[in-house]
């Protein structure tokens, strides 16, 4: 074969590759990116990270479970960041599944100035989260509470009849924290 | 077909009839895959001793309870810099180092098929490695958050953390212009008759491991960018106040993390399934099934990752799939090692350094893997995670693993590198001492973590005192063994009893029929392969 | 290498040998292996541990008895020839499938022990246990009772000193964790700062303290087994990580009982609070405190 006719056609073979290979490592660059949301469609689907559901007050069942009773706790946190005092109205209540109930939280801004805080659901355990939907909840939007203002904020949810049988106690947690400055 | 076919138009007809430049430019400049080898070997090498240096501070902390040497903070930035370098700095650029040596010489190559990334693949390192090493000098200290960069801890880091993200981000880039490299060699440059199931196990393992990199080493690189905006510029993608989650970055850096772990071990598979055959004088057992369980590894290594966060509580669904798939590793693992023994079965051995570190390497590496399936069974996963049974877990893994296999290999084909014959003798005790302070070393810590003693703290309750004495005593003596590795080098480089073509009665392959050293441009003409050359 | 040579090796690890069975004489079995532990989660986990190891260490005796015996009669110094063959499909496929069966005998009862532990049903006690760098927190939901657990004041001292002067070095707490005996106990983890681990090995269980979620864990200690239990933080917190450690005071019921009785009264003293009010939140730490280091 003539040296340099096949040498400069390896070299392109060469360079060709070499570009696919670097197209393949930058597909993965975009595929470690690309599990952000990936997890995010994973957790809504499984629960995986405890996060609540949302439900629309309109598209709830009308019939609920009188026969089945699960107890739901409320659990309440503050980050050491946020000065308030944050507590549930009550610590448990019995509920029926696919019955819509209201209870509300308290919190308390203990500083002289406005804050603005806001609060992250989970629920424990976390194969449960799918199950427990909130059709009013003061998470979904950031709380402002002027200085030393004490304020209820209100939770209206409904476990959906869907819930596993062997699950008998949900516990319902928020935890506060301060919102970022700027918003 | 001439050597300059994988030259730079430039250099290619100086390079090829005068060989090396004079003077240190030489190693700046240089395409050639030899040198290049030396190179990221020798950066390798320092680096194995930054990194041992490292450890010898955190076992003379851990000597005996209380705290005399190293302040928490100092012993935290030590553990997170010991694993960086020597994962980075010392395992990763060895095998590299390996490759470019070894690939062209046993395919039949003239060169690497991209030189010039090849130098730049190579020359980033140093880069890497400064910025990472500054951070002990700046405010704040080294990062100290361990190797596994977790947030939210990793996020109180200072500006530590831009420094180690960039290095991370060069060593990706390095890494990954290697593997490409590697791969376009093995693929594109094979001489003629070198088909894909002739090629040595050790090109096999390596062309696995390069595709590994390819895929692990970008997520890493987006993982650590979006640690880097979360701290500097209020992304919130693991920060639960802003609607992130923590654990979302342990499931990205773990999808990473666990096909690290075959990037470091796969190569040594390959060196060790050269080297005893060579040693045993008859071919090598099953070589087709070391082909497939080195890809079934490949593949099960990206679907196993969460069995590092069992204790993070994932549902019971999700807990069971990562045990069943971890397990399953265990199958082609074992089909390796089975296949090692039978290939020993009704030879002829003999005992010299690379074929002992090889058969340590396959009983040492096997405990590893014992200890690997247990901690794979997640309801004793939870006993087990987080404590020194998972440290001595993965330094048998990586050190009489990983590092005995370089050591072998670099025994093995030292002869070849240099021209000269190593001391055997200093060879022996480099070995005896390495193999029994390794395991004086490691295997207390399996008792310390059953015992109850977490990892990665500065001090511990005294009745955890015995057995870490014992194993720092281990470590201080193997660190010191190390250094008649450096001299066998030295010496073997310096000069010595000629070694000729074939080095070892047993040696078969490509590598072998070249002289010692090889030319400057290995393959000036490409040689012809055999069925009977390539596989006996 | 020469008969010296060897003689040295040998001694040398004799005297190796020697030291670690000093250690083992002084320290205790307990100290060589994971521990039964006091609950029905640490035994399953206990029996499980036992199982694999013995497979282990079973598989590991026939494969290494195989090496060695090829080391020793296929060297070339007794003058063997070598033999050619290169692969045998039986062997290899045997070599596949007794593995496989293997494992299918530890899947099994591994997965039956991982049910085992899931186990969602109401528990008599919850307490929300809070990871803070670098302290615990306590706070019994239905009883209203709140404990700071910090690392006991004469471990701290002796860090830097002489570690023989405190008990149970780095071991002990200001306030333990106070559980009863019999009753199950659902512990709520989360954490205020980074990501910590709650473990007991006594308990036979560890779960991550994730800030902003909430990870749950059970623990029902055996009824007689009411005693003291030591662990410690286990992921990686920051400076103190090694220096928050976690004690848990295990009472029979009357005990108990009659301990939850005093906190509240005590706590009913010195600042009235039932839930729906947010007296009993304010017990914040202060940044005096979180600096003692
Ligand atoms: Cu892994
Ligand atoms: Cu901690």
């Amino acid at each position: 074969m003539s040296g340099d006719a096949s040498n400069t056609g390896r070299r392109t073979d060469n360079r060709r590759s070499a570009l696919r290979l670097a197209a393949v490592a930058l597909a993965m660059f975009g595929f470690g990116w690309a599990l952000i949301p990936l997890y995010d469609v994973i957790c809504e689907i499984t629960g995986l990270d405890g996060r609540t559901g949302v439900a629309q007050a309109a598209s709830l069942p009308t019939q609920f479970d009188a026969d089945r009773t699960v107890t739901v706790q409320f659990v309440a946190n503050v980050n050491s960041a946020l000065s308030w005092d944050f507590a549930p109205a009550v610590i448990s209540m019995q509920v029926h599944p696919g019955k819509l109930y209201d209870t509300h939280y308290l919190a308390r801004n203990r500083t002289a100035a406005a804050i603005v805080g806001r609060a992250v659901p989970n629920v424990a355990p976390n194969v449960a989260a799918r199950y427990f939907n909130k059709t009013e909840c003061f998470c979904f939007s950031e709380q402002s509470l002027a200085a030393g203002e004490q304020r209820e904020m209100p939770v209206r949810f409904v476990v959906s009849r869907d819930l596993p049988p062997e699950v008998k106690v949900l516990t319902l947690s928020y935890t506060f924290y301060r919102a970022p400055e700027n918003g | 077909m001439s050597s300059h076919t994988a030259h730079d138009e430039h250099h290619a007809h100086d390079d090829h009839h005068h060989g090396p430049e004079p003077g240190l430019m030489r190693w700046v400049y240089t395409t050639n895959h030899k040198d290049i080898g030396t190179l990221y070997m020798l950066f390798a090498l320092l680096m194995f001793f930054v990194g041992g240096a490292l450890a010898m501070g955190i076992r003379a902390e851990l000597f005996q309870p209380g705290i005399q040497i190293l302040e928490p903070e100092l012993f935290n930035q030590f553990t997170t810099m010991h694993a960086l370098i020597m994962v980075f700095g010392a395992v990763m650029p060895a095998w590299v180092g390996f490759a470019n040596w070894q690939i062209p010489i046993m395919i039949g190559a003239p060169d690497m098929a991209l030189p010039r990334m090849n130098n730049w693949s190579f020359w980033i390192l140093p880069f890497a490695f400064t910025m990472l090493g500054m951070t002990f000098f700046i405010p704040g200290g080294a990062p100290a958050a361990g190797w596994t960069m977790y947030p939210p801890l990793v996020l109180q880091g200072g500006w530590n953390l831009a420094f180690m993200v960039f290095a991370v981000h060069l060593m990706g880039m390095s890494s990954i212009m290697g593997a490409i490299n590697v791969i376009v060699t093995i693929l594109n440059m094979r001489a003629p008759g070198m088909t894909l199931l002739r090629m040595p196990l050790f090109i096999w393992t390596w062309l696995i491991t390069a595709f590994l990199l390819i895929a692990a080493m970008p997520v890493l690189a987006g993982a650590v960018t979006m640690l880097l905006t979360d701290r500097f510029f209020g992304t919130s993608f693991f920060n639960a106040a802003g609607g992130g989650d923590p654990v979302m970055f342990q499931h990205v850096f773990w999808f990473f993390g666990h096909p690290e772990v075959y990037i470091m071990i796969l190569p040594a598979f390959g060196v060790v399934s050269q080297i005893i055959p060579t040693f045993a004088r008859k071919p090598l057992f099953g070589y087709e099934s070391m082909v497939y369980a080195t890809a079934s590894i490949a593949f099960l290594s990206f679907i196993v990752w969460a069995h590092h966060m069992f204790t993070v509580g994932m549902p019971l669904t999700g807990e069971l799939f990562f045990m069943f798939t971890t397990m399953l590793i265990a199958v082609p693992t074992g089909v390796k090692v089975f296949n090692w023994v039978a290939t020993m079965w009704r030879g002829a051995m003999t005992f010299e350094t690379p074929m002992l570190f090889a058969l340590a390497f396959v009983i040492l590496f096997t405990i590893g893997g014992f200890s690997g399936l247990m901690l794979a069974i997640a309801p004793v996963d939870f006993q087990y995670h987080d404590t020194y049974f998972v440290v001595a877990h993965f330094h048998y893994v990586l050190v009489p693993g990983a590092v005995f296999a370089l050591f072998a290999g670099a025994y093995y084909w030292l002869p070849k590198w240099t021209g000269h014959m190593y001391d055997e003798k200093l060879g022996q005790w480099h070995f005896w001492l390495s193999t029994i302070s390794v395991n004086v070393l490691f295997f207390p810590q399996h008792f310390l973590g059953l015992a109850g003693m977490p990892r990665r703290i500065p001090d511990y309750a005294v009745q955890f005192a015995d057995w870490n004495r014992i194993s720092s005593l281990g470590g201080f003596a193997f660190g010191l063994s190390q250094l008649i590795f450096v001299y066998v080098v030295y010496k073997a480089i310096k000069g010595g009893e000629k070694a000729t073509d074939r080095v070892w009665e047993g040696a078969h392959g490509l590598e072998w029929t070249l002289s010692s050293p090889p030319p400057y441009h290995s393959f000036n003409t490409p040689p012809k392969v055999t069925e009977a050359e390539a596989h006996s | 290498m020469g008969a010296t040579t060897k003689r040295r090796l040998a001694s040398a690890a004799l005297a190796i040998g020697a030291l670690a069975a000093s250690a083992t004489a002084r320290a205790g079995y307990d100290q060589l292996n994971l521990p039964v532990g006091v609950t029905p989660i640490s035994q399953t986990a206990y029996d499980l541990h036992m199982l694999i190891t013995w497979i282990c260490v079973i598989i590991g005796v026939a494969v290494f008895g195989v090496m060695f015996l090829s080391i020793y009669l296929h060297r070339k110094s007794r003058g063997v020839t070598p033999a050619k063959f290169h692969h045998s499909t039986a062997a290899e496929i045997i070599w596949t499938i007794i593995p496989c069966v293997i494992l299918v005998g530890m899947a099994y009862p591994a997965t039956k022990g991982l049910i085992a532990m899931e186990d969602t049903s109401e528990a008599e006690v919850t307490i929300k246990v809070t990871g803070y760098q670098w302290k615990w927190k306590y706070e019994y939901v239905e009883d209203g009772i709140t404990l700071w657990s910090n690392l006991d004041p004469t471990s701290r001292a002796a860090i830097h000193g002489d570690v023989s002067a405190a008990e149970n070095y780095l071991l002990s707490v200001d306030q333990p964790l106070v559980l009863p005996v019999g009753k199950k106990v659902r512990l709520l983890i989360t954490s205020d700062d980074v990501i910590h681990a709650w473990w007991v090995p006594q308990l036979g269980m560890k779960k991550d303290a994730i800030p902003g979620f909430v990870n749950e864990m059970w623990i029902r200690i055996d009824d007689d087994k009411a005693g003291i239990y030591r662990g410690q933080c286990a992921e990686l917190c920051g400076k103190d990580h090694g220096f928050m450690p976690i004690v848990v005071d295990a009472r029979a019921a009357d005990g108990y009982a009659a301990w939850v009785t005093e906190r509240q009264a005590a706590k009913t003293a010195a600042a009235p609070a039932t839930a729906g009010t947010l007296a009993q939140a304010t017990a914040q730490p202060t940044p005096a405190a979180r600096a003692a280091f």
